[in-house]
Order: structure tokens, then sequence, then C-alpha cells
């Protein structure tokens, strides 16, 4: 399985799930997506980064749960049960993102599809991969790669 | 490997059943060192060391071919009463045992061992066979062999006894046909004895493996007419010859048979390794102790079982819990279908639990060769004994309680035992005991390694750990807290370090491993009699006994085997020590103030202690917190789930459960916890050592 995004051919269509984070809206590959499921109160776990909001029980796994607007930086309310949970794989880990809300799934030619324009002002982290219009709103692919916290020495 | 190998599992499996003879060996050893006269005992030796030469040779190990087949030489030597087996021979055969598997091993890893070893092992073999053993005589072992298969097991009342000639021809293979089918009918009517003729065979590389070369005869003592016999044939009409005649009152065992070759093999018995060389035995002597029936599963299918088993303790606990939250009474149905569910629920898992405990005896093997050559590399005698080797444990506890015991049982002969000079003038004898049990005690396993030395030398102890600067002089200390001492990191009490113990890694690292496996260890000592340590382990590693707790709001569990007492505090029990610790006074002793919640960062020291909760936690060297908490709910059982697959370590906390109402419960490692408690109202870990 994986969320790249291929440059090569330009009739390959895209599927992806788009969702809203405050304001701003996102997206992701759909074959990365598992489930989406309510949100529901994680445990925390001490010592952890901010937008690690915990683990929640999901049929006997233990998940762990990324507040995707503390990730990427956008200003909400704290997530409640308006929430959503949309529980992605990446590189083999299995992970819940909280959301505002799922939009749709949608699907995109090759074409439709470049890369985020680099930008001098940006320092740290990127999370979005591509970029791509849909109804003359902007869509972000997310770079579900960089999202999924990168497991310390002590976490290791 | 570079690429998959069809050989590869071929390999596995042997290798797998090398591990299987070799402790067959072991155990035939120690029998024969037990004074055992059984020829039996002697021909299991001899099977196992040639089952692994056959192995061995049919993938081209010829290190292992070699040594085996000399080994095998002396063994043969015992077995015809050429030589008698003392002290020394038996130390020598052990040595070989040992020697034996580690060649195993290295052919499975592949690295090579000293040529020089080899040869030096084989050469003090050899000096009890008197004659070198030839290099061919391994070779003629592995032409093709007759199979005859002794079917005589089956007790039925005698009958006739006829002799069946079956002849396959060619198109009998080709039609699909199976002679081993029509022989194992035809010996399910009666006692059959059937005998293999290769005469026709031709040599490896004339042979057409489209060609028919084998025929059988079998003497089969029946009630059943020859007519039903040939019925047996009847699929295979015309695509063999057969004859069926009539033996007058012939006993199965005639010589006027075609004499069976030498080196048949007994398949009557399929726990017997197939290479072995036939040990005809009449229905007498088999041995009364068959094998249970076993089935090998690969760990993971366990693995996944465990876990499926756990998630339905889970389930169950949400079950309970949600008809506990209907209110209905205790006397209705599914109340009482619940509770049948609930029983069933703990059978299946202690039952699935028990699919992976194993006996701890391989490992008791793995320890009688390391005192051997430990106490040989010292020049002490050993004598090793081992008690409750078939005491069942977590395979897991196993696999990690190796090292920690390795370590202990150098300890043991090394340290624990005294020179020979110093037991002799304490009135001992020359050879010291050093004893490994298992035993299962209250739900967890006891594991105890105890020696017959002089025991714990504490005035020692205790100046080592003050020259070491591990405690401040002059301390008076008591008998325990002096034994504690030997688990603090850094210490050993060898003032000549030899090779083979006391290398600065000492007990503390044994004492971590054990409390990683949740277990606990503890020392006892009788100057001049001898020391014992005794570690306690849970059973597995699956489940826990719990005490749940809240703070701040979580839920949290403490693992109940850390709690020594739980207190309800007054606000003076609790004393100022530093600008933000605390102490706490229990019984005249002072111990450290720690708050859950401030250590995993859930909320900021509370100021107020009155009538607030605290757990009494202790480390096995004494070292003691008290834990504040918010409430304490209750103690159960939980399932453990690991974080570190799907999070990572975290700070203080060694797993998390799943409670009956479905959320998710972090587990504290409260050892973990102890060692990083800082500040606010803990004390740094060095202070901590010295509470106790």
């Amino acid at each position: 399985m994986s969320d790249h995004v291929p440059l090569t051919t330009d009739t390959a269509e895209h599927e992806l799930l788009s969702f809203r984070v405050g304001e701003q809206e996102y997206s992701v590959d759909i074959m990365s997506v598992r489930e989406i499921r309510g949100w529901t109160r994680a445990t925390p776990l001490p010592h952890a980064s901010a937008y690690i909001c915990g683990v929640i029980n999901l049929r006997g796994t233990v998940l762990p749960i990324i507040d995707l607007a503390k990730r990427l930086a956008i200003d909400v309310a704290p997530a409640c049960e308006r929430n959503v949970i949309i529980v992605v794989q990446v590189n083999g880990q299995t992970l819940g993102l909280v959301v505002d809300a799922v939009s749709d799934i949608l699907s995109i030619p090759q074409s439709e599809i470049q890369s985020p324009p680099e930008m001098g002002g940006d320092h740290g982290p990127t999370f979005v991969k591509a970029l791509t219009i849909v109804e003359g709103r902007m869509l972000r692919v997310l770079d579900l790669d960089r999202v999924h916290p990168p497991m310390d020495a002590d976490a290791a | 490997m570079t690429k998959p190998d069809p050989m590869a599992e071929i390999r596995a499996s042997f290798f797998l059943e090398c591990e299987e003879l070799l402790e067959a060996l072991q155990d035939g050893l120690l029998a024969l060192d037990g004074g055992d006269k059984d020829p039996e005992t002697i021909n299991i030796c001899f099977r196992a060391v040639h089952s692994i030469k056959g192995g061995a040779g049919a993938f081209g190990l010829d290190d292992l071919v070699r040594f085996a087949h000399r080994y095998e030489t002396v063994l043969d030597a015992i077995r015809n009463g050429t030589l008698t087996p003392d002290h020394d021979t038996m130390l020598l055969f052990f040595k070989a045992a040992d020697f034996l598997s580690d060649l195993v091993r290295s052919s499975q890893t592949g690295d090579g061992l000293e040529p020089d070893l080899v040869e030096g092992t084989l050469l003090d073999l050899e000096s009890f066979t008197g004659d070198a053993v030839k290099e061919e005589e391994a070779a003629t072992d592995f032409e093709p062999m007759a199979v005859s298969l002794d079917l005589s097991d089956f007790d039925l009342p005698s009958g006739t006894v006829y002799r069946v000639i079956f002849a396959p021809e060619p198109e009998l293979f080709k039609s699909g046909n199976e002679p081993q089918h029509l022989l194992r009918a035809l010996a399910e009517a009666g006692t059959a004895r059937i005998t293999c003729d290769s005469s026709k065979l031709p040599r490896l590389e004339a042979l057409d493996p489209e060609n028919a070369y084998l025929s059988w005869t079998v003497d089969i003592e029946t009630e059943v007419s020859a007519e039903d016999l040939t019925e047996l044939f009847d699929f295979v009409d015309g695509l063999c010859s057969l004859v069926i005649t009539e033996v007058s009152n012939a006993p199965p065992d005639k010589p006027d048979l075609p004499a069976p070759p030498p080196d048949a093999v007994d398949i009557s018995n399929p726990g017997a390794p197939l290479a072995s060389p036939t040990l005809q035995k009449s229905n007498g002597t088999r041995p009364t102790q068959t094998p249970n029936a076993t089935v090998r599963v690969d760990l993971d299918r366990i693995d996944r079982l465990v876990n499926l088993v756990g998630e339905l303790v889970i389930n169950q606990a949400m079950l309970s819990q949600s008809v506990a939250e209907a209110g209905l009474t205790s006397d209705s149905q599914v109340t009482s279908g619940l509770e049948e569910f609930m029983r069933l629920t703990r059978d299946i898992q202690d039952s699935v639990m028990m699919i992976r405990a194993q006996p701890v005896k391989s490992m008791f093997q793995r320890m009688s060769r390391i005192a051997r050559e430990t106490s040989g590399a010292i020049g002490k005698r050993v004598n090793f004994l081992t008690e409750g080797d078939n005491t069942e444990v977590d395979k897991t506890v196993i696999e990690r309680l190796a090292d920690p015991l390795t370590h202990m049982i150098r300890n043991a002969v090394d340290h624990g035992l005294e020179s020979k000079s110093d037991r002799l003038a304490a009135g001992k004898s020359e050879e010291g005991t050093i004893t490994l049990s298992a035993a299962h005690k209250s739900g967890r396993v006891i594991i105890e390694i105890s020696d017959d030395g002089d025991g714990i030398n504490r005035p020692k102890v205790k100046q080592i750990a003050e020259t070491r600067g591990l405690i401040p002089p002059g301390q008076d200390l008591s008998d325990h807290e002096i034994d504690a001492l030997l688990f603090l990191p850094g210490f050993s009490t060898m003032t000549q370090v030899s090779d083979l113990s006391g290398r600065g890694v000492g007990m503390d690292v044994v004492r971590s491993a054990i409390q990683s496996l949740g277990g606990r260890i503890s020392i006892t000592s009788v100057k001049g009699r001898g020391t014992t340590f005794s570690i306690s382990l849970p059973l597995t590693l699956a489940v826990l006994d719990g005490m749940v707790i809240t703070v701040d709001g979580e839920t949290l569990v403490v693992p109940l085997s850390a709690i020594v007492e739980t207190i309800s505090l007054m606000d003076d029990d609790v004393k100022r020590l530093g600008p933000d610790t605390n102490v706490i006074h229990i019984r005249d002793v002072f111990v450290p103030l720690v708050d859950l919640g401030v250590e995993l960062g859930y909320r900021s020291a509370p100021t107020d202690y009155e009538g607030r909760v605290v757990l009494l936690i202790s480390q096995e060297d004494g070292a003691r917190m008290a834990l504040l908490v918010d409430t304490i709910e209750e103690q159960r059982q939980v399932v453990i789930k690991g974080l570190q697959a799907t999070y990572g370590r975290v700070p203080g906390i060694a797993a998390a459960t799943i409670l009956g109402d479905g959320k998710i419960a972090l587990i504290v490692d409260p050892v973990d916890l102890m060692t990083r408690a800082s500040g606010k109202t803990g004390t740094p870990s060095e202070d901590l050592q010295l509470a106790g």
C-alpha cells in the first residue's frame, strides 16, 4: 500500500478522501484509509507531544490518535463529539487522525495534481505533498509519512 | 540463503529434530550417570547420535557427520559391553554431547567451529575405543537401506500364517497407487511382518526413476482367508505380481525368511528416529514410556489465539458491565448465563496460556551444561541437581530467563562454592552441590538456585560497598539489607576478576531482567551453609493482576506485585524534605512521596495531603516510594496490550489494557517510574535506595 503520488502517467486517476480541518480542506489517498469512526475520548499518554491525543481501543488494539489540527498548527476548538477519526495505515502502522468532518470521495486525474510550490518563508516540516483544485477550491493532499510521529530513540 | 530454497524447510525441520534428539541424548546420559543399567538407555543415546549423523549426512554437514560417527562408535562400544562407563567416561560423554550440540548449532548458522577443538574432543573420545575409526565407515551408512516394517505390535488371536509376495509393476506407480497403503491395509488384517527385497535395486546412477525395483514379502498371521487378502489388492489387479501362499504355523520371526538386511529400520513406532538402526524388539521389551502425542505449531498462530482470547476477555468484561448497567437482577437468566460465560472464558484463557507453556527442562539442561563448563574451567567439582524439570512456564519467560540464570549459575559455581581446600577444611565433601529447582506456588513460578557453599560473606560485602562508594561508611545495616547490596549496579565481590563471572555486569543486570518479566528475586543465605537465590515469576506475560486506580480523572493500573500496602494519609505524615520534595513517615521509616499525576504530567503538585491515598511500592532491593493516587477502584486481572508496536515506549508506563467499558487504561511501570521520579514531590533515585 502506497500513498505515493506517481508523476509519470497523466491518465491515471487518484481517488482521494477529502476532509476538513478547521477552515482548510485536506485529502488523503483513499487506499491508505482503513475506516472512519466517530470521535471517542482518547486516553492521554504521559510525556507525549501535544498533537498526540492519546490512544483509543479499536476492537482490541491500542490505536494512537493524532490531533491533525494541532499537528498542522491550525487554530480550532478542542476536539469534541462533533469530530471524526479517520483510521489510516502508514508504513504498516495504523493510526487515527482527528479531523473536523469528512467531506467527499474525489477522483482527480493525475494531470490536475500539482506539486506544492516551494516557499522561502516556510520553515519546519511541510505536510502537503500535492495540491489540486476542486470546484474552485484548493485541496491539499496530505503527506501521511510526515504526519506520522517519528519514533525517537526513547519511543523506539 | 539468498533465495527461497525448498531444502531450507527440510533443513529447518532437521535442526528442530536435532534439538529433540540432543535433549533425548542428555536425558539418556543423565540416566546412565545416575547408574541406569537398562540397555535401552544406552540405545536411546546411540539412536539420538545416529539420527543426527544420518540427517547431517543428507545435508552434507561433514563435520557433524564425522563427529557424530565417532561418538556413536564409542557409544556402540558401551552398548556391546566392551566398555564400561565410569565417572570420567561419563564426563567426556557429557562434554561430547555439549560439543555435538555446538556443532549442530554451528551447522545451523553456518559458522565453523575451531578445528582444533573438534580434533581434541575426537581424540579424547577415541582413546576409549582404542583403534582409530576409519572415515569410510561413515560413508557406508548412507547407501540405500532396505526397509523392514515391523508391524508385529498388533496383538490379534493367532490364525493361519500366509506369505504374501507382492512385487509392483511400474504401471502400479503410474496409475497413482502406493504400495505403502496396501501394505498398511494388509498389516491391519492381522499380525504382519513385512520385509522389503531391494536386491533388484541398481546403483543410483543406473536407477530409472520410473521403474519398479522393490518387492515385499509379508508374513501375516491372520484369521482372514486368503481370498480376503487377495481382495485387498483388487485395485492393483494386473499391476503387480501377487503370490499368496499358506505357511503352516510358522512364527513370524522365521529364519527362512529372506534375511532382513542388518540396517533395517523400525518404522512401526512413529516416534522412533527414522535413520536409526533397528533394534528388533519384541512386544515385551518396548520401552514403556511412550511419548505424548504432540503437534508442532507455529508460534505466531498461538500468539494470534492468545490475542483473540485476550479480546474475548475484554469483550466479556464489557458485556458484564452493560448487563450491570441495565439493572438486571442477579437471578435473571442473563446474569446466570453471563456467569457461565465468564467461567468458560476463564477456562479458555487458562488453556490457551497452557499452550504457550513449556517445561523448563530444556533450559535446565542448558544450565547443567553451564555448571559443568564453569566448574571445569575453575577446577571445582560440582554436583548439579535439578528439581521440577517438568514445571511449565510461558515460553517467552523461559527464553528471557536463560541469560540471568546462566549468570547466576556461574556465580554460584564461582563465588557461591568454596575452593576444594576450604570445603574440606569446613568438613564438607570435596564436591559442591548446586540445585536448580522450579515449582508452581500460588499462581507464580518459583525458581531457586541454591549452593551448599559458605554463604554470603556479609562483612566483606558491606566493606566492598563502602569502598566503592555505594553506601556511606559506618552505616548499620541488617543482614537483609547487606544481601540487597549485591544487586547494586557495579558490585562484584570477587577480588580477582575471573574469566567466567564478575565482569562488572552483575546481579543488577540479573535483577532488572527478572523485573522486566514481572518477577522478583530474593536471597537467603546462611553462613557456612550456603546461599539460595529465589526468583518468583508470573505464569504468563499476557495477563496481570493489577490495582485499578484513578489520578486526575484518568484510570490507570498498577501491578499488584509491586504494591506492598495502601495507606490513607494524614497531613502530618507528610514531611517536607527539599523545596519541592516530600517524604512520608511510615512506622519510623521515611519514604519518598511521588505523585503519580505529577510524574505523568497530568497535574501540578497538590498542597493538601489529608485523606489522600498512597500505594507503598517496593523494589526487591528495598527501595521504596509512596505513590500518591486519587482513588483506588478495584483489584482485577487485566489483559496486557503492548504499546511498543503501535506507539513506542512511554516513560513510566509498561503497557496498556482495555477496561470493561472499552476505555484504555495505562499500566504503570513502578520500577521505571521510581528511577525517573523527578522533583515536585519525589526525590532523585540515588536517595531512594537509602530509604529502605
